[in-house]
């Protein structure tokens, strides 16, 4: 035993190092800043031609004078309170009279009026264009009762409260839908981080058999070690990428936003906990995936065949990533659990049994179980890599290994 | 009887059916140089890579340093594969100490033996230098120096001269004989018979999954008659009687296995025959034609690269 960890340990720290202290660990290191700049550049290049396009609808105010002005008023009382966008603009015209006074200005006028409105604040008359939402009478409806309220009050109209704000400190207490949102959340962020970093187990045997080393490793440490410390380095390269980022955003949130965090609602067993569970989970579900993957990429004889083989493996993660969500809105339903107890499946499900119930035991359960599978895993990843590769113990083989030899 | 560093008794190894090795007794006495002569795709590798616990046998038994199950005794082998392979972006000091460390030693013990080592192969310049920057006859030397870096008591080459210039092969015996000086065990394969002539206290020649000879070089040639070869004035006449059967004449030219009653009955026919005798010799075989004789089929010659030592 302590010779197939130290061997192991030898291994790791041999790939490890090859792959962090290379130039090309920065590039992959940095990858995720790339979509981020290119939607900055995209952004800031697409700002000076959308600006003008989405534009509050505008109406045409032709009732008579005194309904315009107080008309008028009230929209601006209106939209100090509901910020700019909520309300149509308004521009005042002269008072439209007579029979197709007010179509004529729908269909005349340049700049394009999406509704007008004619008459009094006693009678008025609404005319929408065929583009003008539907919405847009209420909103309008909206302002004329405004203005016929402070028309009736006069002077006996209550001034604009000043309300004072006093924010509280503590999050309320997460409602189960707020517990829902946590846990999918929880979930799809272990599933992208998993996606973006298990297929590379797929292809770290094919450089030991390319140059040969493979034979001198197979000569001197077990199989089992190999295997094991195949996956120990890339779990830790795994939670490089994942530290050096988890701390950069950790710290961006803390310095510039951290109202973000005030606001999140707070997972069923605590915040110190979920966070805990999360990287336990994460190591977990990792370590399953990559031991599966480490076995398959194994049989690869090319890197033809991890290519090939790269999609349905991604394939694989996305039907379990859907297996795992479908019980999160009822943790204890018979999905929910059938996804937790399915070993590969089962880090993710608990994950979002974490946000949604507090108990404590069944986490200790899954662990257990999932180290156990993993172990499983590993042996028959190794014993099928002895028996089909280097061709020991029974004849066993690949149907396209027989056929290409 | 001294102890024996490996023992293989009726290991059989099958590919698919097929019989790579088919019942294979090796016994290798701690402190002596072992070859395993055989031609290509004979078994050799695979009985090299049994032996070594690469892979299991499917029948049969062995034991390497005294431990029946060989990757228990790995710290205390070294071994050289057939194919070479080094992590081509190593520097060469690392690739050596990490050789080491696959065998137990610690990463320093490994970077300061590699040093010392690299200095006495003349090769300490290149200590710092990834192996992609080293030639080919380098990288494998720096390999060798990684396969013993650890001082194993056990050492297994399989196939070590092949690729090498005279003067590396040439060097690379004087290693094997310093290993032993020290005390080691050296198992190789090759099938180029002239190192193992040179080398090997006691061969083992297999063909075709089998071992068809075992024991010292000298012995392998004693297996076969010594040959004569006669040349002489007359072409013909009642002395050509005196020839065993089977001599092959060419001209004046005669060939012929050294008769079990020995050489005088045939002199002393040719002389009264007046044969009158140009040219007389009685040759041993050498241990090539011992070895095509074992295999039992024409093995093809190396070419001369490998041949000249």
């Amino acid at each position: 035993m302590r010779q197939l960890f130290a061997s192991a340990w030898v291994i790791a720290r041999r790939d490890y190092g090859a792959t962090v202290f290379s130039r090309i660990f920065l590039l992959f290191l940095l990858t995720p800043v790339f979509p981020v700049i290119f939607g900055g550049v995209f952004a800031s290049l697409g700002t000076g031609e959308d600006q003008a396009a989405p534009r509050a609808p505008l109406v045409a105010i032709a009732t008579d004078a005194p309904s315009a002005r107080m008309l008028v008023t009230a929209h601006d009382r209106l939209r100090a309170r509901l910020g700019p966008d909520a309300l149509p603009d308004l521009a005042r015209q002269p008072a439209a009279d007579g029979a197709g006074a007010g179509e004529r200005l729908l269909a005349g006028h340049d700049r394009g009026y999406d509704a007008v409105l004619t008459g009094s604040l006693d009678r008025p008359h609404f005319l929408l264009a065929a583009r003008g939402p539907a919405s847009l009478a209420d909103d309008v409806g909206l302002i004329v009762d405004t203005a016929r309220a402070d028309r009736a009050l006069g002077a006996a109209a209550p001034p604009p409260i000043a309300l004072g704000t006093a924010r509280v400190a503590a999050a309320p207490e997460a409602t189960a839908r707020d517990r829902t949102g946590v846990a999918k959340a929880g979930q799809t962020g272990l599933f992208i981080i998993l996606v973006m970093l298990a297929g590379m187990s797929l292809s770290t045997f094919i450089e030991e058999k390319s140059n040969k080393v493979i034979e001198v490793l197979a000569a001197a440490v077990p199989v089992d070690a190999i295997f094991l410390g195949k996956l120990a380095s890339m779990l830790g390269i795994a939670l490089t990428f994942v530290g050096v980022w988890s701390v950069a955003i950790a710290g961006g949130i803390i310095a510039f936003r951290p109202a973000i965090v005030m606001g999140l609602p707070v997972p069923a067993v605590g915040w110190p906990v979920f966070v805990a569970l999360l990287i336990a989970y994460f190591v977990g579900n990792y370590l399953l995936l990559g031991a599966v993957f480490l076995g398959i990429g194994s049989q690869a004889g090319s890197p033809r065949e991890v290519q090939v083989m790269a999609l349905p493996v991604t394939m694989l993660q996305l039907v379990l990533y859907g297996f795992a969500s479908a019980g999160v809105a009822h943790p204890d339903r018979w999905i929910a659990i059938a996804a937790a107890i399915f070993p590969w499946s089962s880090p993710l499900a608990m994950i979002a049994r974490a946000a949604e119930l507090p108990a404590l035991w069944p986490h200790l359960l899954a662990m257990l179980w999932q180290l156990v599978w993993l172990v499983l895993a590993l042996r028959v990843a190794a014993g099928m890599f002895r028996r089909a590769v280097l061709k020991s113990g029974g004849g066993w083989r690949w149907p396209w290994m027989r056929a290409s030899r | 009887m001294t102890a024996l560093a490996v023992e293989a008794h009726r290991l059989v190894k099958r590919f698919e059916g097929q019989r790579a090795v088919d019942g294979i007794d090796l016994a290798v006495a701690e402190g002596t140089i072992h070859g395993v002569l055989g031609p290509n795709g004979a078994g050799k590798t695979t009985t090299l890579r049994t032996l070594l616990g690469i892979i299991e046998p499917d029948e049969g038994w062995r034991t390497v340093l005294g431990d029946d199950r060989p990757m228990r005794a790995a710290p205390r082998i070294g071994y050289l594969p057939e194919e070479r392979g080094l992590y081509p972006s190593m520097q060469a000091k690392e690739a050596i100490a990490f050789l080491g460390a696959l065998r137990g030693m610690t990463l320093a013990d490994g970077r300061r033996r590699a040093l010392d080592l690299l200095e006495e192969a003349g090769l300490g310049e290149a200590a710092t230098k990834t192996i992609r920057q080293l030639s080919k006859g380098m990288a494998q030397t720096v390999q060798l120096l990684g396969t013993i870096v650890h001082r194993p008591r056990l050492l297994v080459l399989d196939e070590p001269f092949s690729g090498l210039d005279a003067i590396n092969q040439q060097r690379l015996e004087g290693l094997i004989r310093a290993q032993v000086a020290e005390g080691a065990t050296v198992l190789f394969s090759t099938h180029v018979i002239a190192h193992a002539e040179r080398l090997c206290e006691r061969i083992s020649v297999i063909a075709r999954g089998r071992v068809r000879f075992d024991g010292t070089v000298a012995e392998a040639r004693g297996r076969l008659p010594q040959r004569v070869q006669l040349v002489t004035r007359q072409a013909d006449g009642a002395w050509r009687a005196a020839l065993p059967a089977d001599a092959a004449a060419d001209g004046r030219r005669f060939t012929f296995a050294l008769p079990a009653g020995g050489i005088e009955p045939v002199l002393e026919a040719l002389i009264a025959g007046d044969a009158g005798i140009e040219a007389l010799s009685i040759e041993r075989p050498s241990l090539h034609e011992a070895f095509v004789d074992l295999v039992g089929e024409a093995v093809p010659q190396p070419d001369m690269g490998e041949l000249a030592p």
